[in-house]
């Protein structure tokens, strides 16, 4: 491992656990006014968003660029990936300091100036050549967790590109059409980053198995079609309700529809799952990746429903659409993301409280199943109110809602206390790791897991 | 290589539904210049934080997508300027809180957040026309 990528690890659990300190004070500035007159939640809010979202992307990103060593046999220039780090970085403190000041962008989860994106875009194109210098040497059938950090990279750039064109004239000549690309690049989006996370994992599965073909078959590549049409097509789900053309609609609905076979393969593998859960249990990044699955599981079933418009109508713009996204966000993304961090720190090796840190994540995983299911309650009761019975007015929608939202509130410190330890240990043993090789020689990223 | 033709074929898709999606999108209500100022105003403040359009947004106040028609201009000025016990009072110009409410109008003008019950089709997808 460079000291490049053990400043990239570092510096995205260092974005977690700044996450998780933004979204716990956003949480009580929400429900307590008071609270708020200190700490503004119009602050906090966007503060928490981004650096969730940067330690999503930043996680992701260490993953992909330290896995592809091994992968394709060869260290592309460090250089490169030190530039897209260090700009990376800068502007993300830019970004928060842009918060600080009051000045906002105010699009949805990119909330800072639009002049940032213009560095943001600069260090993803010096990511794009560092990847892809060491991409151009691989095998003639590369196995699919390539496929997907090729494809996440690259449609991470095209969303991003798509996202900042509400600046160009004619994609605010109308509000159908300002909404469109809004939401259309932000749900591509969220596919992009997907797909980087779970060809890590899906990596990691296969060192830990040491079962290359669970990369390779034809149903591991129909899946992966089913995860790219949907990162393309399914973003409509989100403007159900906007009067845009009705393909749009149709188009997003059979494309959901189309995931119950996923779901359906999951209650499938679920005994063979069993069985290989028996024999890596003692492996710290395979139980993080098994929690994920956990969350997929949970997530999607919640997801699929809330795909049909019939119920849309009920959940849209509702707590329940938050969790659906803390479920994706905590539950899948920072599961996997922890694991991945976990192996390429070789934890198992060397550290020793390998008791703790399971503490904590079960910890987390039951704050987490309880601040899950406070938003589905919080939702259902907003839903019901404004549709069902038909209250206009905001605060006696609100009133019973609100009372579920503190037990919400209490779960979130919940996962402020487990994840949060987890991501101080996890930092700590980065920072102190003699892993680093400043010359820049290969160190071998598998490692050993029959303990 | 079917694995290539099959990507290639997907990314035409994308970039033929992309170009479909905006090109498609209704027409019917153009922006003003003070309409664009309104938004700017919008974004500058971070009114998404807190508030919906079209369901999207936080969760902190209220959908904002037919408080023009729903409530009034009047409403909405007293509300911007001197704030309500969540709302912090922002404090702008006329001229910028007429923007602000064209905008809220042009918003209005595009359709309706919620969606009737008769939209619901047997399939579970709406069907409704752009306005």
């Amino acid at each position: 491992m460079t000291r490049t990528t053990r400043w990239h690890i570092a510096a995205a659990l260092a974005l977690l656990l700044l996450a998780l300190l933004f979204g716990a004070l956003a949480a009580f500035a929400y429900l307590l006014p008071s609270f708020s007159d200190a700490l503004p939640f119009q602050q906090l809010r966007p503060a928490h968003v981004s650096a969730a979202l940067f330690w999503i992307i930043t996680g992701a990103t260490a993953g992909v660029l330290h896995y592809k060593d091994d992968t394709f046999g060869y260290r592309s220039h460090v250089p490169l990936h030190a530039g897209f780090l260090g700009l990376w970085l800068a502007t993300i403190v830019a970004v928060f300091m842009a918060y600080g000041l009051g000045r906002f962008g105010g699009r949805e989860y990119w909330e800072f100036p639009p002049l940032l994106a213009l560095p943001m875009l600069l260090a993803w194109l010096l990511l794009m050549a560092h990847y892809l210098l060491a991409w151009v040497r691989r095998s003639p059938d590369p196995p699919l967790y390539v496929w997907m950090w090729t494809t996440g990279i690259v449609f991470f750039l095209i969303t991003f590109i798509e996202q900042n064109l509400w600046q160009l004239p004619w994609f605010r000549e109308t509000y159908m059409r300002e909404i469109t690309v809004q939401w259309k690049s932000n749900g591509a989006m969220v596919g992009a980053w997907n797909q980087m996370i779970y060809g890590s994992a899906l990596y990691i599965m296969t060192r830990i198995s040491g079962d290359e073909g669970i990369a390779r078959g034809p149903k591991a590549f129909l899946f992966w079609f089913l995860g790219l049409s949907n990162l393309m097509f399914n973003w409509g789900h989100h403007i159900y309700n906007a009067p845009t053309a009705s393909w749009i609609r149709h188009l997003a609905y059979g494309i959901s529809m189309a995931e119950w076979i996923l779901f359906i393969n999951i209650i499938r593998g679920f005994k063979a799952k069993l069985d290989e859960n028996r024999r890596h249990k003692h492996l710290t990044a395979y139980r993080f990746l098994i929690a994920a699955e956990v969350w997929v599981f949970l997530n999607l079933f919640l997801a699929l429903l809330m795909s049909i418009p019939a119920i849309n109508r009920y959940t849209h713009g509702t707590h329940i659409t938050v969790a659906h996204a803390m479920g994706a966000t905590i539950g899948i993304n920072t599961m996997i993301l922890v694991g991945s961090i976990c192996w390429m720190l070789r934890y198992d090796e060397r550290a020793s409280d390998q008791r703790w840190m399971e503490r904590a994540r079960k910890f987390t995983m039951a704050s987490l199943l309880v601040f899950w299911i406070a938003l589905i309650v919080a939702g259902i009761l907003k839903g019901w109110r404004i549709t069902a019975l038909g209250i206009e007015d905001f605060q006696q929608v609100m009133q019973p809602v609100t009372q579920v939202l503190f037990v919400f509130a209490v779960a979130g410190i919940g996962i402020l206390v487990g994840l949060g330890y987890i991501g101080i240990r996890l930092l700590c043993l980065c920072l102190k790791s003699p892993l680093s090789t400043s010359s820049g020689a290969p160190t071998p990223v598998t490692q050993s897991f029959n303990q | 290589m079917w694995m290539r033709y099959a990507l290639a074929a997907l990314s035409v898709c994308f970039v033929a539904g992309s170009w479909f999606a905006y090109r498609g999108a209704s027409t019917n209500a153009p922006a003003s210049n003070q309409v664009r100022q309104g938004m700017r105003l919008w974004q500058g403040n971070n009114c998404t934080a807190c508030h919906q359009l079209y369901g999207l947004g936080g969760y902190m106040g209220p959908d904002l997508t037919n408080v023009h028609s729903d409530k009034g201009e009047a409403r909405i000025r007293t509300f911007v300027r001197y704030g309500t016990g969540r709302m912090p009072a922002h404090a702008m110009s006329d001229a910028e809180l007429d923007a602000l409410v064209a905008f809220l109008g042009w918003v209005d003008r595009s359709g309706r957040s919620r969606v009737p019950q008769e939209a619901v089709h047997w399939t579970g997808t709406y069907h409704f026309e752009q306005p």
